[in-house]
């Protein structure tokens, strides 16, 4: 099979992440946006272990397994900085957190 | 064209779909319903790709748990519900930004991988537990601890201290702690978009603030 469906849904998953941070208000749907892209690196992480050498073919893997890890504690933190958020400020909407904005 | 292909761009065109329905969607439950429709399809792309172990963890771990937390975080927080309430006016921005980039990536991956055919073959789970563990033992202990500091740190955030009852007690606890709202700046704005957050959801949650 071609390398390049893989990579092509890897970047597509990644732009619509990108479209998704930017254009949403909502905080929590920036957190599930974040994932999306996350998502989109593992996808590339998995899809270039086809082409490496025999001996570095696991490394795409290994770290997909490190991003997995890494987002699972970032949307817990994520989460409750949100929820935090909102018991504060009684809105989840990030156009709102505006404290320390220069 | 085999069989793995076609499993693959079904795969793809469902994931790809659900992508786009999760930045889309003008109801948040439905929102994180699709993203877990995307995770899962993602997936069955790594089980496509040989990679077994990683498309069960990303079922276990995303679907089966990152998409759960969301939804709590969804409910936890009455977010209002309608596409002016949840998208921002960087909509134009954002869709120039993503289209620009998706055309750049994949003129780039056409150009560089357009022709090569790589053959489907993964290292198995044996291999792949061996170099977890002697390999890259030190990246993954070291991310046990960054779990449970993660896990520390998330239950301190949103614990509650006493005496303190939530965002229905929004005006006793501004007044009780001036100096985290930013001052009477703060406490007027917060207090003003608690007002327009009432006007909305006694609106059936019609029309955006802004």
């Amino acid at each position: 099979m071609s390398l390049s469906g893989p990579l092509l849904l890897g970047a597509f998953l990644f732009c619509v992440g990108v479209y998704g941070v930017i254009a949403r208000r909502n905080a929590v749907l920036v957190l599930m946006s974040i994932e999306l892209m996350l998502n989109a690196v593992n996808v590339n992480l998995v899809a270039f272990q086809l082409q490496a050498p025999r001996d570095v073919a696991l490394t795409g893997q290994v770290f997909a397994l490190f991003v997995i890890a890494v987002a699972a504690a970032e949307v817990g933190v994520g989460l409750a900085i949100v929820l935090n958020m909102f018991r504060n400020r009684a809105s989840v909407n990030v156009d709102d957190a505006d404290l320390m904005r220069w | 064209m085999s069989a793995q292909d076609v499993v693959f761009a079904l795969l793809a065109v469902a994931g790809g779909a659900a992508a786009v329905a999760v930045v889309t969607a003008r109801n948040l439950v439905r929102a994180a319903l699709f993203l877990a429709l995307a995770l899962g399809a993602t997936a069955g792309i790594f089980l496509v790709l040989h990679a077994d172990f990683v498309g069960l963890v990303q079922l276990l771990v995303y679907v089966g748990a990152i998409a759960v937390l969301l939804m709590f975080g969804l409910m936890l927080t009455r977010a209002p519900i309608g596409r002016e309430a949840l998208d921002s006016q960087s909509r134009g921005l954002g869709l120039t930004v993503a289209v620009t980039l998706f055309g750049v990536l994949a003129a780039l991956i056409v150009q560089s991988y357009g022709g090569s055919r790589v053959a489907l073959a993964g290292p198995d789970v044996t291999s792949l537990g061996t170099a977890l563990f002697s390999r890259w033992v030190l990246p993954f202990e070291l991310l046990s601890v960054l779990l449970t500091a993660a896990l520390v740190g998330a239950i301190v955030l949103s614990r509650r201290e006493a005496g303190e009852s939530g965002p229905d007690d929004l005006h006793a606890q501004q007044e009780a702690r001036p100096a985290i709202m930013g001052g009477p700046e703060g406490i007027a704005q917060a207090h003003g978009l608690r007002t327009a957050d009432e006007r909305e959801s006694a609106g059936a949650g019609t029309g955006g603030r802004r």
